[in-house]
């Protein structure tokens, strides 16, 4: 009796449903504080208090109750999730840097996704993300400025280029193993980034001038007025990425929940087991890194129209590497995973500048320690379930 | 209908210098338990990875179910209707029980990438199906497991695991099954009941045949009927478990005595 008194940790315990919906209003309170905030300071103690109620969740249980809610009423709590997204970008309303810090994490977010397919899932690791994010910018800035293909079709455009490029490293990488694939993706991201400042047609290192978004006439470089007050134009650029980040989230999830979701962790467990059940590795890989790039793709083309000028600089190695960190640290095959660690790694260091410098620096080491301490990530993908609430279920 | 189901016909491969098969010749008829046994190095494993398909021969052929399917390529044979576990366990042990059971079902679902991502309804219907096939599949090992088929194969024992991938192997209704080594890791009581599954899975599906690699004498003189003893990638006799076991060349082989 007295044992189970102890072992109760809140003694009100709320449904899992009223506890998920209030935490998430929590974190999309916090997420408005932390992008307005001004100060270090103020941003210091945000991440703290942060770190501090991550810790707190682990240890009283409230993660597992979130993770029954997510579990048991997904609908609801997706919901939930897509309207605090919207009230964040509505109550930014005219803070055009917060506004384009949480698309850019939006859009970091739809490559990750596509990364976390290629490697999360299938073990094929994707050195050149930001090079295929750039190929989606760079297709933008020639197809806004030279044709006249509506921007919304040139989103998909970014990520066909993106495609087809990639399908001429996916004989090396599908047929070489491990870590030479590797090492050929390493290769093609230099190599994009050689080529871009070589190549005068697209600019050489001074990069290109990208046409503005144009949804059925609307041009986002107008900023939408909300009750007679007009907000940034980058709400535009914040509910398109909202959207585009919402898709691939939803695209992503059904392809994990799937046969094939099951075939991709197959390949990456055992290639040879797979063979021998049917399963073709070829196709397989395939599949996986051509949607990865096309995911890339499309959020670079987006991006580049958000800012408005591109440059080679934009998609370095070391872009790529903080792709990578964000599945890594995320938690391999973890979609939430990558929507978290997205957060941590894009926004983080825009918010403190003494971070700026050592970003790199910093998420190495924080990788590092997440590989050997934590290796499943900062929110581990559970066991597949096919369908949420589903009888096939549990 | 041919009486014979696999055939080799002077079945090599070379790795390098060394000959793990050196012309083996060997059949197995529809429905028969065939124990394949020899010393460690004898060339088992690789006539269960050349018959699959993971290496190609370097001479010689198999014919199975009345076609050459000798280099066929792994995906093929499986399709054909030849199916697998692997001498060391070779199962995904982050996934489910039911993943682990599902990806041997593979080559009957339906793969195309609109049915996986837009058809949603279809797809659960598919997976429902394959939720009760593969459950009652399990159920017919133990009734525990099924009742936690969502639960990661990595918590599971050794005896647990393999029974676990000879589901996985059965779930596709194959023609042949080959095991190697089902016992190794077991106890000795862990290694009766598994014989005792695999009889039952042989009642349960009549026209099943099964070619065991086996290092445990009295599973295999329990289980087969019909015998292959290999030697440095040849055979060296076969014969009933009894007609073997009483042969002096089995004997010097296992033994290493001239
Ligand atoms: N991939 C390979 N590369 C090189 N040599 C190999 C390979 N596979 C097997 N061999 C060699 O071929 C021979 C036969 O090996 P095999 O694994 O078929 O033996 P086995 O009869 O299954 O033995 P055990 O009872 O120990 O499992 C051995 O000498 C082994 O070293
Ligand atoms: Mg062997």
């Amino acid at each position: 009796m007295k044992d189970d008194v102890m072992k109760t940790p809140i003694p009100v315990s709320l449904p899992p449903l009223a506890t998920g919906l209030i935490a998430v209003a929590a974190c999309a309170i916090f997420g408005w504080l932390f992008l307005l905030a001004e100060s270090e300071v103020a941003v210091l103690g945000l991440v703290l208090l942060a770190v501090l109620a991550g810790w707190g969740a682990q240890k009283t249980g409230l993660s597992a109750t979130l993770g029954t809610a997510m579990h048991q009423h997904s609908g609801a709590m997706n919901g939930a999730i897509v309207a605090s997204l919207l009230a964040v970008i509505a109550l930014l309303g005219t803070e055009h840097f917060p506004l384009l810090m949480l698309s850019t994490m939006l859009l970091y977010l739809v490559a990750a996704l596509g990364l976390n397919v290629q490697f999360g899932l299938t073990g094929m690791v994707n050195f050149a993300g930001a090079a295929f994010f750039g190929i989606g910018a760079y297709t933008s800035a020639v197809l806004t400025t030279h044709t006249a293909v509506p921007p919304l079709l040139i989103l998909l455009a970014g990520g066909l280029i993106a495609a087809l490029i990639g399908a001429l490293l996916i004989v090396p990488v599908v047929r070489t193993a491990g870590h030479y694939s590797a090492v050929v993706t390493i290769a093609f991201g230099v190599l994009f980034k050689t080529f871009l400042e070589v190549n005068e047609v697209l600019g050489g290192p001074q990069g290109l001038m990208v046409g503005s978004m144009n949804v059925f006439g609307w041009d986002f470089n107008n900023g939408p007025v909300l009750m007679g007050h007009e907000m940034s134009f980058y709400v535009n650029y914040a509910l398109l990425s909202s959207g585009l980040a919402i898709l691939a989230f939803a695209l992503t999830r059904r392809l994990e929940r799937s046969w094939l979701g099951l075939a991709l962790d197959s390949v990456r467990l055992d290639e040879t087991a797979s063979a021998c059940f049917g399963i073709n590795v070829v196709r397989a890989k395939v599949l996986a890194f051509t949607y990865g790039n096309i995911l890339a793709g499309i959020a670079g083309a987006l991006y580049g129209m958000m800012i408005s000028f591109i440059a080679p600089n934009s998609f370095t190695f070391s872009d790529s590497l903080l792709m990578v960190s964000i599945v890594l640290l995320g938690g391999l095959g973890s979609l939430w995973g990558s929507a978290l660690a997205a957060v941590i790694v894009v926004l983080v260091p825009e918010k403190l500048q003494i971070l700026q410098e050592y970003r790199f620096l910093l998420f190495s080491v924080l990788v590092i320690a997440m590989l050997l301490f934590r290796p499943q990530g900062l929110l581990p993908r559970g066991v597949r379930s096919y369908f949420p609430g589903g009888r096939a279920q549990r | 209908m041919s009486e014979v189901l696999l055939e080799f016909e002077g079945l090599a491969k070379s790795f390098g210098g060394v000959r793990a098969l050196d012309g083996l010749d060997m059949r197995v008829k529809r429905g028969e338990i065939l124990g394949l046994i020899g010393p460690n190095g004898s060339g088992k494993t690789t006539s269960f990875n050349v018959v699959t398909g993971i290496y190609t021969p370097t001479s010689g052929r198999v014919r199975f179910d009345g076609r050459d399917i000798t280099g066929l390529g792994a995906r093929k044979v499986y399709e054909a209707g030849i199916a697998r576990t692997f001498q060391r366990s070779r199962l995904c042990l982050d996934l489910s029980i039911f993943d682990n059971v599902m990806i041997g079902n593979h080559a009957r679902v339906n793969n195309g990438l609109w049915f996986n991502l837009m058809n949603r309804r279809g797809l659960r219907r598919e997976v429902e199906d394959g939720y009760a096939r593969a459950r009652e599949l399990v159920a017919g090992f133990s009734a525990d497991l099924a009742d936690r088929m969502f639960a990661p194969v990595g918590a599971l024992p050794m005896i647990e695991r393999r029974r676990i991938e000879i589901c996985r192997a059965l779930v596709s209704a194959p023609k042949l099954l080959l095991l190697d080594e089902p016992s190794a890791g077991m106890t000795h009581d862990e290694t009766a009941q598994l014989m005792d599954d695999i009889l039952a899975v042989r009642d349960r599906m009549g026209d099943l045949s099964i070619v065991i690699i086996e290092h445990e004498m009295g599973v295999i003189e329990r289980l087969t009927d019909h015998c292959v003893v290999l030697s440095y990638g040849r055979k060296i006799s076969e014969g009933s478990y009894a007609a073997i076991a009483a042969d002096p060349e089995v004997q010097t082989a296992y033994l290493g005595v001239d």
